[in-house]
């Protein structure tokens, strides 16, 4: 509302202080989490064991954070999931474009039929075995092609990437670039592509989250731990608790280590995307939007 | 992805196929990688499934293997867990539907209510942030959180005089912890869908009613909250249609040996009967897995059908 000369009742005043509370309240709900984790990511070992941070690091120290990056795991693993997200969001984006632009196109025969069969496999799949059979038969297991070619295209992504190629690539554009002597390959790097960036950010994003988050995949194909993406790693160590690769110097530091770790394991794992998303997250008005809600 | 339905197409003159291809055969040039993946990687499992009805040996493969009809559909439905599995996934996602959906309405309202804009932004930006933290991370925080030994939530019960309690060993906490984990990572995020139909709603609306004499709340309640009402009621049948879709992650990782009496839900089942027994069965996992997509197939297309003919709004 942009209505700053009206004056705003006593009533309103009241409803906008308790919406503004609920808001705060709401915040600090979502936040406290995050912030006792990295809080206790900078205490020392002794603090988080005995439980003496609430808000704000107690007796500041980095020990946490030497101690993740001196875990060779954790190290394979980071560079592990570096090289998956950067290769399967690239593999990602292409195979998406080549499969959303064609199907966008609507003087394209057999365009109904080839979408249907993309759409269906959104709501009927072979399930986890059949699909684990057809990777032992491709020789897939334990190979990093696991890691990216089954989920080369997310039908929603895709979904998403034609209906905004409907709404905001016209077929005129290709006509007159056609008569420019343009081919449907430099059309498409030329003219899609560039009028196509805010969607290409979005999709970036969902398929780079999905990539770095990845745990089931990896699971249940890899077996060579120097294979393994970073998630692996946080299982074994926030969830089932082992430390075994640590070189604690006392046993009464140990536990102490150990819980220290975690929080400085987190921070250091959830970081990337945090950093990421705010310069996408421009773009999910004119992007996102205007893939998903087809006027 | 919701598409509305379409008003009357243009009556195209009707081109001879060739000459469409000429003209477009470029475009399946491109389709072919696609399609090809397809194929093998969408379709290739399909193909898998008819060992749901066979009895799989390895060594004789998919096709050699000897049919068994219905038998390992059978042997599921009179298994000791069946029960089970089908009522813990219930639960859970009954719990979750009902639970999560309020809370991104009135986020959103909230934010879009607020005089303070930068204020307003910025607690959007920043309650996105948890849908970015991955389910082992998410899983870990709320274990670390919840345990008896040093985890805040005891913490707090010890400062106020209560005794710790082992959460992640009570097997009715399960749904709890799943659901209100749930509600904290994606409430922020579930707002995105509200406020982009909130930003829709007509100025004017606001300008007649506040001539009229009303207050902020009344303009919440009788404007912005009835024009979302669609996207609201859309988006609760849409999630109605994945109720027996509880994904595998996050229940696996929750899961401990003390709380599997209500942790056991269909995908883990299916997983232990496929891949972590000591006698695995593939072929009752993928009949299991066929009935549990059959099954989401019919809620889907039934609450899409519904979804069309209340609102003209549908996934198809």
């Amino acid at each position: 509302m942009k209505a700053k000369k009206i004056n705003v009742s006593s009533r309103d005043k009241i409803f906008y202080f308790i919406n503004d509370l609920f808001l705060l309240i709401a915040l600090i709900v979502v936040l406290y989490p995050i912030i006792y984790i990295i809080s206790s990511s900078f205490s020392s070992p002794n603090a988080v064991s005995t439980g003496k941070v609430v808000l704000f690091p107690v007796d500041f120290s980095l020990e946490g954070y030497k101690a993740v990056f001196q875990h060779d795991g954790i190290l394979t693993g980071y560079a592990n999931t570096i090289f998956y997200t950067l290769a399967g969001t690239s593999v990602n984006l292409i195979m998406t474009v080549l499969a959303a632009y064609p199907l966008s196109r609507k003087d394209l025969k057999g365009r109904k039929v080839i979408t249907f069969l993309f759409t269906f496999t959104m709501i009927f799949s072979g399930g986890l075995i059949p699909s684990y059979l057809l990777n032992s038969n491709l020789s897939l297991i334990n190979t990093r092609w696991v890691m990216f070619l089954p989920t080369a295209i997310n039908i929603f992504n895709f979904t998403i990437a034609k209906n905004f190629f409907e709404n905001n690539v016209p077929e005129e554009l290709y006509e007159a670039s056609q008569l420019d002597g343009c081919n449907y390959f430099r059309f498409i790097t030329g003219v899609v592509l560039p009028l196509s960036k805010s969607i290409l950010a979005v999709l970036a994003l969902y398929y780079a989250v999905v990539h770095w988050n990845s745990y089931f995949e990896a699971f249940l194909y890899l077996t060579d731990e120097s294979k393994f993406p970073l998630q692996i790693f946080l299982r074994e160590i926030l969830i089932l608790n082992s430390t075994e690769n640590m070189d604690p110097s006392a046993l009464a530091a140990r536990q102490g280590l150990a819980d220290l770790l975690k929080y400085s394991l987190i921070v250091v794992s959830s970081v990337p995307l945090m950093v990421v998303y705010p310069f996408v997250a421009k773009h999910f008005n004119k992007g996102a939007l205007t893939g998903a809600v087809k006027g | 992805m919701i598409n509305k339905t379409k008003t009357l197409p243009l009556k195209r003159v009707k081109e001879p196929f060739k000459k469409n291809f000429k003209r477009n055969y470029q475009l399946y040039i491109l389709l072919l990688l696609p399609v090809a993946w397809l194929l093998l990687f969408k379709y290739g499992p399909m193909y898998g499934l008819l060992i749901a009805f066979k009895d799989y040996e390895i060594s004789k493969g998919i096709l050699g293997s000897d049919w068994v009809g219905f038998a390992n559909f059978d042997k599921f439905f009179h298994n000791y867990m069946f029960g089970k599995v089908i009522r813990n996934t219930l639960t859970v996602s009954f719990y979750q539907l009902i639970a999560s959906f309020p809370f991104p309405i009135i986020l959103a309202l909230a934010l879009n209510s607020t005089r303070k804009k930068k204020f307003g932004k910025t607690v959007q930006t920043l309650t996105y942030m948890p849908y970015f933290i991955s389910v082992v991370v998410l899983c870990s925080i709320v274990i670390q959180f919840l345990s008896p030994r040093m985890g805040i939530i005891n913490e707090m019960i010890r400062f106020f005089g209560g005794t710790p309690k082992d959460f992640m060993a009570d097997p009715n906490m399960f749904p709890h912890i799943y659901v209100w984990s749930g509600i904290w990572q994606s409430c922020g995020w579930g707002t995105i869908v509200y406020l982009a139909a909130l930003s829709g709603v007509d100025e004017s609306l606001h300008e007649a009613a506040m001539i009229d004499g009303a207050t902020r709340f009344q303009r919440v309640r009788y404007i912005d909250f009835r024009c979302i009402l669609p996207t609201a009621s859309i988006m609760l049948i849409l999630n109605a249609g994945q109720i027996m879709n509880i994904g595998f992650e996050k229940a696996f990782l929750l899961q401990n040996q003390l709380n599997k009496d209500t942790s056991e839900i269909i995908s883990t089942f299916t997983y232990n009967v496929g891949f972590a027994t000591a006698v695995t069965d593939f072929s009752m996992a993928t009949a299991i897995g066929l009935f549990n997509s059959v099954i989401n197939l019919i809620l889907i297309l039934t609450v899409n059908k519904i979804s069309k003919k209340l609102s003209d709004t549908s996934l198809f």
